[in-house]
């Protein structure tokens, strides 16, 4: 049975904090195909092209016919555990703090045998269902969770350890001025979170959705405008060395393209909220971050960045704002080299069209702001890295997967 | 008359004019005028350090910053409105500088104003404060000394589900100053020289449009009002030389013997 | 399985003059030095110049990156027939079975084998991390418990289906410690007692301290030629009767409870022609004592499953009923990386020339040696064996 966590108690300030420390990330470049499927909470292996052999470990020739066409497809999670053992030594620091550390061998029901971490609640003898999650290293690891869920799962210490559970963290919504920002608010807060700092600027400029705001028990409203470096530093300087995962909510969304918008102005707005806005937070909270990421039950455990699909292909009918979001997208990736250190993962979550203000003439499918939250913490108690939320994000995903320029021209047309 | 400026300098260093700073400090939370959100916004104020005595510059300190023209106290010029857009010598640049320099009349509706956000300032009005204080003389500021700058910038802003409400003249008693007074332009306390409301009004914005329409100017966001006499003041009101600018930022100094 | 065209036999091909250089825990010298003394002290006792060894076989964890190429341009040698066997565990065995065949054909005269490494402070931690690239995939970042949580998973799953208990283990690696106490370089000096076993520190369930061998720097290394050029140099030797070799055997067995010996083991008998009983000792390859336990199994002196009812009824000990690894094995002296390849096949040519460096097994005519290792993954895949007989 898994302990539940206990809410811990108040940081000693006299007490050293505990540096990150991460288990061996390398891994040959087939092997990095577990990590994309991690990357999504997809489980997936190579399965032979040619003689539909499931194989793992990774490797670039099939055992059963010699063929190279392997690539990675979504396969069944079920397994038997056949063996385990306690690990009680090791001389990789990561490991060695951390013990005793369980891993079994899995032979899954897909055909090959697995080498996995394994839930406090899986027993020798048993089956179950395993996940490939991105570690502290960020390269993905198999887990082994019990095949029906337990209570208390996601308390696990070696589950916690690869997931950002918001569950007695704390949280900085950056932005609750906007609808979005008060579902996420209020989604944080159903999620066990510790604190929910909600920053809004310009507070004397009211703004509909503040008397609920305050309504929500772990909500603390704090001054903090995303386009002010000053305002950034201070509210990190303030608070920065307890929150634990920051969610970016500034958004700016205004229709219109390049070449047929008349004047910078909305376009500066548009690059100073997003991509100097993302800017901003990841210098001010980003250190602060990485240094606490292995800081106890609620340890630093991710930044979370809310991107237009369109970051991944543009729609000139929202040209400038889907711009701007794909500077937010090549900025999170390089936050999330440099937060690995850190063990401090960067989520990206994709959307299409928000059922909000700016998005009025869009047709539906579009995505309610509570749709969005529940993805952005759903996401963060999966310990992923890339979240796709409704109906536009899946399938501008999976367009770009097969031809990328049909799709620049079907964006340009619709 | 000659008139002596050593003389003058020197009466400003011994305190024998006083100068008083009618400007508020540029700083990013100061209020800014906010207009529906699909036209073009003005710029708040926004300071990144460019260095602090590190390894960005060792020795020195200093910032880039950025604003828009009419951020923070500020000055209108006439090209500022579609009624002076084709007035001859009306932007910031080209304007006749002796008229950066002028005397004021300070109108004190404070304590209406306590009462009543949406306060309008009404020809009634000046002239009962013209019975006090004497006519409004050509080629002078009017100031509207409201006390709205001691508040507290929500109550400052007082935006409500409507727009603003903050007091203003209106569109009569501009019009009225103008062609009855020829003043020299006008100047508040609030964001804007118009009446919060003043999109309402007939014609909308009429401070902008009566006082930019003949050429008149206008200063906003200021200041220490309170501590002017309702006659005798001379304001320097210099905006930054931009290139067919429509206003700018600037230092507005009160000078009083 | 029979092999298919018959098996050319051994007959005058010998291996000859064990060399052992002396273990150290750690050393700051490199895996070329530990090498050289090797060389250096076989063409000592040989009488030779190394220009007269024109056959070398190389292996080595820790010699990177070199590989046994550098080697001939560091140790000034110019040899016709060169081999670099990172096999673990099964080195040495590949190492016979390569230089008995380069000296049948010709290609060489005298073949020098050795194996060794170093050990510096963090030879270990970074041999573990990059070990393989299955285990850097799919092994190290679960826990980097390293060979010994692999091997726990082994001889669970081996507990689990044949009944063997810890006290099992506990007789092979008390009598290889009593083997070993006349070994004077044995990193283990003292006697283990059933206690200490059972109540020393868990490493990684099942596996406890005593189960794991102890890395140290070290080398061994031995000559192979044809039997008159042994007799020409007066070195005491002793004949090859029979090899076997096998990797990444059974590989559908969802974890490992046999090793390649299997495959082949009538083949080893046969080409011998002698049976299992008619052996005097076994050196059999001691990381872990599950894999002692498999090689009783597989080497054919009972069947799958039989291992610790072998065990229980037998006596491991030089005086006992069945010798096994009658130097201690690594168990005892330690494992000098590649070197634990080649210890089994060093301290065989020793009791069956009568030169051993502890106690010796009385009248010793023939003895297995077997060799095991490369866990790529979560198996060992390299295996071998040899029977060797007195000359």
């Amino acid at each position: 049975m898994t302990e539940p966590l206990v809410r811990p108690k108040r940081k000693n300030p006299l007490q050293r904090t505990r540096r990150p420390l991460s288990p061996q990330g390398i891994r040959s470049r087939t092997a990095h195909g577990l990590t994309a499927a991690a990357a999504e909470g997809r489980f997936a292996l190579q399965v032979c092209e040619d003689c539909k052999t499931v194989i793992y470990p990774p490797r670039d020739c099939c055992p059963s016919c010699l063929s190279a066409r392997l690539p990675f497809r979504d396969v069944s999670r079920g397994g038997a555990l056949l063996a385990e053992t306690t690990v009680h030594t090791s001389p990789e620091p990561y490991f060695r703090e951390r013990m005793p550390w369980r891993v079994g061998t899995v032979k899954l029901d897909a055909g090959p045998v697995m080498v996995a971490h394994l839930h406090g609640d899986t027993r020798e003898g048993d089956r179950v269902r395993l996940e490939l999650k991105l570690d502290k290293s960020g390269s993905a690891v198999a887990i082994a969770l019990p095949e029906q869920d337990t209570p208390n799962m996601a308390d696990d210490p070696h589950l916690r350890e690869m997931t950002c559970d918001p569950k007695f963290r704390r949280v900085l919504i950056t932005d609750g001025r906007t609808p979005v920002g008060q579902a996420m608010a209020k989604a944080f807060a159903d999620a066990g979170a510790a604190i929910v700092f909600v920053g809004v600027a310009d507070a004397w400029k009211p703004f509909p959705g503040l008397d609920a705001l305050r309504k929500i028990a772990p909500v603390e409203i704090v001054p903090l405008d995303v386009t002010d470096t000053e305002s950034v530093t201070e509210q990190a300087e303030q608070n920065g060395a307890r929150i634990d995962i920051v969610v970016n909510t500034a958004e700016h969304v205004r229709s219109g393209g390049i070449v047929d918008r008349h004047g910078l102005t909305v376009v500066r707005e548009q690059i100073d909220v997003r991509y100097l806005g993302l800017v901003r937070l990841a210098q001010a909270f980003g250190p602060i971050l990485r240094a606490r990421g292995a800081d106890g039950v609620n340890s630093a455990a991710a930044f979370v960045n809310l991107l237009s699909v369109h970051a991944l292909m543009n729609w000139p009918a929202y040209g400038s704002y889907s711009a701007a979001e794909a500077a937010c997208l090549s900025a999170a990736h390089c936050m999330r080299a440099e937060l690995r250190p850190g063990g401090v993962k960067v989520m990206n979550v994709f959307f299409g069209p928000l059922e909000t203000e700016w998005f009025q003439t869009v047709p539906p499918p579009k995505v309610a702001p509570a749709a969005l939250a529940r993805g952005v913490v759903r996401g963060l108690q999966q310990g992923v890295e890339d979240v796709f939320v409704g109906d536009i994000a899946e399938d501008i995903r999976a367009r770009l997967a097969v031809n990328p320029k049909a799709l620049e021209r079907e964006m340009a047309t619709s | 008359m000659s008139v002596d400026v050593l003389s003058f300098a020197r009466a400003i260093a011994n305190g024998q004019i006083r100068v008083i700073d009618l400007t508020q400090t540029l700083s990013q939370d100061f209020p800014t005028i906010v207009l529906a959100p699909e036209l073009g916004q003005c710029a708040p104020f926004r300071i990144e350090e460019v260095s602090r005595y590190d390894e960005r510059g060792p020795a020195w300190y200093w910032n880039n910053i950025s604003l828009g023209e009419h951020t923070g106290t500020h000055f209108d010029a006439p090209i500022h409105w579609i009624s002076g857009k084709d007035l001859p010598n009306n932007a910031v640049d080209t304007i006749d500088v002796r008229k950066f320099i002028a005397p004021a009349v300070v109108i004190d509706c404070s304590n209406e104003c306590a009462a009543d956000p949406d306060f309008a300032l009404t020809i009634p009005f000046v002239e009962a404060w013209e019975a006090r204080h004497g006519k409004i003389e050509p080629g002078h500021w009017v100031l509207l000394r409201t006390d709205w700058s001691k508040q507290s910038f929500a109550d400052y802003a007082n935006l409500r589900d409507d727009g603003a409400h903050t007091p203003g003249p209106e569109p009569a008693v501009v019009k009225w100053l103008v062609e009855q007074r020829d003043v020299h332009g006008f100047g508040t306390e609030t964001i804007g020289t118009d009446f919060g409301q003043g999109h309402h009004f007939n014609p909308p914005f009429p401070a902008h449009f009566y006082m930019h329409g003949k050429g008149r100017f206008g200063l906003q966001c200021l200041t220490n009002l309170d501590l002017l006499p309702p006659k005798g003041a001379v304001i320097i009101a210099a905006p930054l030389k931009i290139k067919q600018g429509s206003g700018s930022p600037l230092r507005v100094l009160a000078l009083v013997s | 399985m029979a092999a298919g065209a018959k098996r050319k036999s051994y007959d005058g091909v010998v291996a000859c003059l064990p060399v052992t250089i002396p273990y150290r825990r750690y050393s700051t010298n490199s895996a070329q030095w530990w090498l050289g003394r090797a060389l250096r002290e076989l063409c000592k006792r040989a009488k030779l110049h190394a220009a007269d060894i024109d056959g070398l076989a190389v292996s080595s964890f820790t010699l990177g990156p070199d590989t046994a190429v550098g080697l001939t341009q560091h140790f000034g040698v110019s040899p016709r027939w060169l081999d670099h066997i990172p096999f673990g565990g099964a080195s040495g065995i590949v190492a016979l079975r390569r230089a008995a065949r380069a000296v049948q054909s010709g290609d060489a005269e005298i073949v020098a084998c050795i194996a060794g490494d170093t050990n510096h402070v963090d030879s270990f931690r970074k041999t573990l991390s990059t070990f393989s690239r299955f285990a850097q995939d799919a092994v190290y970042p679960y826990g980097s418990g390293g060979a010994n949580a692999s091997f726990a998973l082994i001889t669970k799953n081996y507990m689990n289906l044949y009944g063997a208990k810890r006290e099992d283990f506990a007789k092979i690696c008390i009598a290889q410690r009593d083997n070993a106490l006349s070994i004077p370089h044995a990193m283990m000096k003292k006697k283990l007692t059933l206690d200490d076993y059972m109540t020393a520190r868990p490493i990684a369930d099942p596996i406890h301290l005593f189960d794991c061998v102890m890395p140290c720097a070290g080398a061994e290394g031995l000559l192979v030629c044809r039997e008159d050029a042994a007799k020409a140099l007066r070195l005491p030797y002793a004949r090859i009767l029979s090899t076997i070799e096998r990797h990444n055997a059974y590989p559908s067995d969802p974890i490992q409870v046999r090793g390649g010996w299997a495959v082949d083991i009538s083949d080893l008998w046969s080409m011998a022609g002698i049976k299992p009983d008619a052996v005097d000792f076994v050196q059999t390859y001691d990381d872990y004592p599950v894999i002692v336990m498999m090689q009783f199994e597989d080497l054919g002196f009972c069947k799958k499953g039989e291992g610790p009812d072998f065990v229980r009824s037998h006596t491991f000990t030089n005086d006992g009923s069945f010798p096994n690894n009658t130097s201690g094995g690594q168990l005892s002296v330690g494992q000098a990386g590649a070197g634990g390849g080649l210890l089994g096949l060093v301290e065989a040519v020793r009791q069956l020339t009568q030169q051993p460096l502890g106690s010796a097994v009385p009248d010793a005519r023939n003895g297995v040696v077997s060799g095991f290792g490369m866990i790529n993954y979560d198996r060992g895949l390299a295996s071998g064996a040899a029977i060797l007989a007195r000359a």
